[in-house]
């Protein structure tokens, strides 16, 4: 009697942990396999991308990705993708670091005011400012460069980099700077010989979140350029005409630093919300 | 440097940004909609409200938030009881998770266009199955089911990454100690999922929430290429009016309008998912 019921309980619990496993497998599959069927596509010759049916394994032509590379200005465009990403990641963490420096280490009149008004960016539809900006733009001759579409995705990355960085700058005690002050440190050689090193790993992270931002934002980039095109606001201008090996290699092009820059901040990722959310 | 000072003048840098390119657009498009270069009008809300094509982007734009956010949360949930619950293999899992978090709408649409084209996957599949003779063209008017489907797993591919990294973040502020009690009283998973987890993860569901609807309503380049015209949203219009058209007026208009529908939605999250006074971690 004893024993049918703890086999039975033996046998739910190795059913339960099947399931588990599977389930697992199952969604990791959910989000590899579609990316698997892209890399098919652009490592195959546009041949064979525009015949049917496919095949499920590369034939490692690189006949598509030289497509790619020959199309005018495709590269100009990568050019310019890598150029406003770096600058914009540059740029959020100059102006957000010290911000995140003064909201963790003091107390001062309107510091409320200013975490809601850093919140209040993150709960609105950002890329839409984009319109009226562009306007802005045009007067103050920053339309269709680099740098105006950074400032634009600067605005866009700063509250995630605060967001990160405050994180971090919480979780060093204030005591190792208090010490560094006693032993004749000012607050700035303090913060470069004490906190700088500890937090270095974090500030990269969020550069490299910024830098993520920018690279796959498509809307600001397609409003705010029109001769000096970011690489996503180029396939969807191209979108209706450009054939599908080339979409594809377009597509894969944009994926590959993801792959890279997700697992690079994949300790930070958690970090950061789990202080925003408090 | 006098250190009363100092806070102010470290927080100046993003608080003038901020103003510059936060605040004054905001001010900016406002006055656009309401004017039409002869003082204070509705003409331009009048305008796009009245074009046959805003019911439908308004209606597709909030059935694609209504089919897809639910999904959305469920999943994430799901995923995030099951990484929390995960020994060897962790990282990896979660590193595999979080890809989609990397990967713009744009590179998303693209991807699923891959399986759902004519010469695609999902018609190579089918056909290899024996269930369709020749490939059929999924992403046309004859099929608009079909295209809404597309749109939809691709956003559900794309989104629940953003999703699943806050809920996971905040499963691993609950202290153990709650669940350890529920043990000691024999409190079934189940239950102690939705008397511990659920309430203590409340202020995670609700960034969760308002973040992925305000980005459901942004939807934009997902849909350019699945559905193209044949599934017009309301930040797709947005574009069209500025640069198909040049009314910018209008698209002012349309701006303040989707807006109001986050800024509706975004108060409803937070008066639904309010954490009651007093009571925290």
């Amino acid at each position: 009697m004893t024993d049918t019921v703890l086999v039975d309980a033996a046998n739910t619990r190795k059913w339960g942990r099947y399931l588990y496993i599977s389930s697992v497998v199952l969604l990791c599959a959910w989000v590899l396999v579609p990316i698997y069927f892209l890399m098919v596509n652009t490592l195959s010759s546009p041949e064979t991308v525009n015949s049917f049916p496919k095949t499920l394994v590369p034939e490692f032509d690189l006949g598509s990705l030289t497509f790619f590379a020959g199309f005018a200005g495709m590269l100009t465009a990568l050019k310019n993708s890598v150029l406003v990403a770096g600058m914009t990641m540059v740029m959020s963490i100059l102006i957000g670091a010290p911000a995140v420096y003064a909201l963790s280490r003091f107390e001062f009149r309107g510091k409320s005011t200013f975490r809601l008004l850093i919140l209040l960016t993150r709960a609105f539809p950002l890329p839409l400012l984009a319109l009226p900006l562009a306007v802005m733009f045009i007067r103050t001759g920053l339309d269709d460069t680099a740098f105006g579409l950074a400032l634009v995705h600067t605005t866009l990355a700063v509250p995630f980099a605060v967001l990160i960085t405050f994180s971090l700058f919480s979780g060093i005690p204030i005591e190792l700077e208090e010490a560094a002050w006693t032993l004749g440190c000012t607050r700035l050689t303090a913060f470069t010989m004490v906190v700088l090193p500890l937090i270095m790993p974090g500030i990269t992270a969020s550069a490299i979140f910024a830098f993520v931002i920018s690279w796959n934002e498509v809307f600001a980039a397609a409003v705010l350029t029109i001769e000096n095109r970011t690489l996503t606001a180029f396939l969807l201008q191209n979108l209706d005409t450009s054939p599908l090996h080339l979409k594809f290699a377009g597509g894969f092009i944009l994926v590959v630093p993801a792959l890279i820059f997700i697992f690079a901040v994949r300790k930070y990722l958690f970090a950061m919300w789990g202080i925003a959310n408090r | 440097m006098n250190a009363r000072y100092l806070p102010y003048i470290l927080i100046l840098p993003v608080t003038l940004f901020l103003c510059v390119f936060f605040l004054y657009p905001f001010v900016l498009v406002a006055q656009q909609a309401f004017t039409t270069g002869s003082g204070f009008t509705f003409d331009n809300f009048r305008e796009i409200t009245s074009h046959w094509k805003f019911p439908i982007s308004l209606t597709n734009t909030l059935l694609l938030a209504a089919a897809v956010v639910p999904v959305q949360l469920a999943l994430a949930l799901l995923m995030a009881t099951m990484v929390s619950r995960m020994g060897k293999g962790r990282d990896l899992v979660l590193y595999i998770w979080t890809i989609p978090l990397g990967i713009s709408d744009l590179a998303a649409e693209l991807i699923w266009l891959a399986i759902f084209e004519q010469s695609g996957f999902l018609n190579t599949m089918m056909s290899g199955l024996g269930v369709i003779d020749k490939p059929v063209n999924f992403l046309s008017y004859e099929h608009p089911g079909v295209v809404f489907l597309a749109i939809a797993l691709a956003e559900i591919w794309r989104a629940t990454a953003i999703m699943l990294v806050i809920l996971v973040a905040g499963i691993g502020l609950i202290p153990k100690e709650y669940y350890e009690a529920a043990d000691v009283f024999g409190a079934s998973k189940w239950k102690q999922f939705t008397r511990i987890t659920l309430p203590m993860l409340r202020p995670s569901l609700q960034t969760a929430l308002v973040l992925r609807v305000i980005l459901a309503f942004e939807i934009f380049a997902v849909v350019a290429a699945l559905g193209g015209t044949l599934f017009p949203v309301l930040m797709g219009e947005t574009y069209t009016y500025q640069f198909d058209l040049l009314n910018s007026g209008a698209a002012a208009a349309m701006v303040l309008v989707i807006l109001a529908i986050s800024i509706g939605f975004t108060l409803i999250i937070l008066r639904i998912l309010r954490v009651p006074k007093g009571a925290s971690i």
